[in-house]
């Protein structure tokens, strides 16, 4: 028996409710143009984003996986975005599970636009060691994690901040992401990074209504990677990915957006395939108090 | 820790102060450095410009400054008409440097994802409006 069929037929259960979600919501684009790296966009106020973020793999000497973390990003103010994440996975011959939250800020210091602009994020999450979700690698992380049997996994709690260093330029898009992370069971301190760049395929819109015309595509590439602990800063013990990133904004529909990603050393997954799809339903809380 | 107490209290009050900011009052217009007061529209004898402007705006504007651009109330935001004397009256370097720098306490947020030419596109059309 094909091992995916299981699972399949689990998530297949649950297409019509995604579906009618979809046609429910009127409009959307979304801002970023990478999985892992954050650039200095903030969520417009009151606008809600909810988007599936997957990444699938097949690490050597485990079980085929695909983990989705459902993504809720509400822009408060202009300067503020706050988002909710709630994380699942399914490992093929394994199970099906919820592995648990993350709640994160994003604040953006200078009101004005910059050459480099910094943005301060905070996250807290409680999940547990199953979850590969791999929103961002730190520390000594490694493809042994991907092995955690779904049945042996523990619960951590874990606070995590970033800076975040943004810049856009000639239609370019270049960000930097500093990442500290602590489980808060008295481990130390991790670190990791993520670079990513991007650029639309055209700069300047086309005068006719289309959805394949080259503005709506962005091509860009990110990499990113833990960088030890406080006992053992640096690249030893440490994995590595870098991927093409495209994105498919469908003018007043959903963004689409695929990265395979590859493993730049033996302690990486070899490789990895994230897939995202996004709606962002537009002053969202206005609507709710006075609907059309 | 007791010497950190008032450093969080100013920190809380200048985010309830941001918070609370006044809407669409037109400062902007004050910070807008010479230099880009100046910067001409390299699209603004575009034939093309006005209709891809539109477009720009139908998908990332229109929402807050209604489909007519002629302002919105949406609870307590006032969202500014775009017909209004302050608009036409702007240079086109002072609309692109608000897309760039958004108004962000008044709750207009940066368009600097935008690249420099579908901005100017968009300035084409909002000069375009009757």
């Amino acid at each position: 028996m094909n091992p995916y069929s299981r699972p399949v037929r689990k998530l297949s259960a649950y297409a019509p409710i995604f579906i009618a979600m979809l046609a429910l919501v009127p409009q959307l684009h979304a801002q970023e143009n990478y999985f892992v790296t954050y650039s200095h966009e903030l969520e417009e106020p009151d606008n809600l984003e909810i988007a599936a973020k997957s990444v699938t793999g097949a690490p050597k000497g485990g079980n085929p996986f695909v983990a989705t973390a459902l993504e809720f990003e509400y822009g408060v103010k202009t300067w503020w975005t706050s988002e909710l994440y709630l994380d699942g996975q399914t490992t093929a011959g394994e199970s099906t599970l919820f592995t648990g939250f993350r709640l994160e800020n994003r604040v953006r210091p200078l009101l004005r636009e910059h050459w480099i602009n910094p943005v301060l994020y905070f996250e807290f999450e409680d999940i547990n060691t199953a979850d590969k979700a791999l929103l961002e690698v730190v520390g000594h992380d490694s493809r042994a994690d991907l092995l955690v049997r779904n049945k042996r996994s523990d619960k951590q709690r874990e606070a995590e901040l970033k800076l975040i260093l943004s810049s856009n330029f000639k239609g370019w898009n270049v960000s930097e992401n500093i990442i500290a992370e602590k489980n808060l069971n008295n481990s130390p301190w991790e670190f990791g990074y993520a670079l990513g760049a991007s650029r639309a395929l055209a700069l300047a819109a086309s005068a006719r209504p289309c959805r394949f015309c080259p503005e709506n595509f962005a091509l860009g590439a990110e990499i990113y990677g833990g960088l030890g602990d406080r006992h053992s800063f640096g690249l030893p013990d440490t994995s590595h990915y870098l991927g093409p990133v495209v994105t498919w904004n469908i003018p007043r529909g959903p963004t689409l957006r695929l990265s395979p990603n590859f493993g730049l050393n033996q302690n990486s997954n070899g490789f990895l395939f994230r897939f995202m799809l996004s709606y962002e339903i537009d002053q969202f809380l206005s609507k709710l108090r006075s609907p059309r | 820790m007791t010497q950190r107490r008032p450093a969080v209290f100013l920190l809380f009050l200048a985010l309830v102060g941001f918070a609370f900011a006044a809407p669409g009052d037109g400062e902007w217009l004050n910070k807008v450095p010479a230099k880009d007061r100046l910067r001409p529209n390299p699209f603004a004898a575009n034939p093309d410009a006005p209709v891809a402007g539109g477009k720009i705006f139908a998908e990332h504007c229109a929402e807050c400054h209604g489909e007519d651009a002629q302002g919105k109330t949406q609870g307590k935001h006032v969202r500014p008409n775009l017909h209004a004397g302050r608009i036409k009256q702007a240079t086109p370097g002072e609309l692109f440097w608000l897309l760039a720098n958004g108004s962000q306490k008044n709750g207009m947020p940066s368009w600097s994802r935008l690249p420099d030419a579908q901005r100017w596109q968009l300035i084409t059309f909002l000069k375009s409006l009757p």
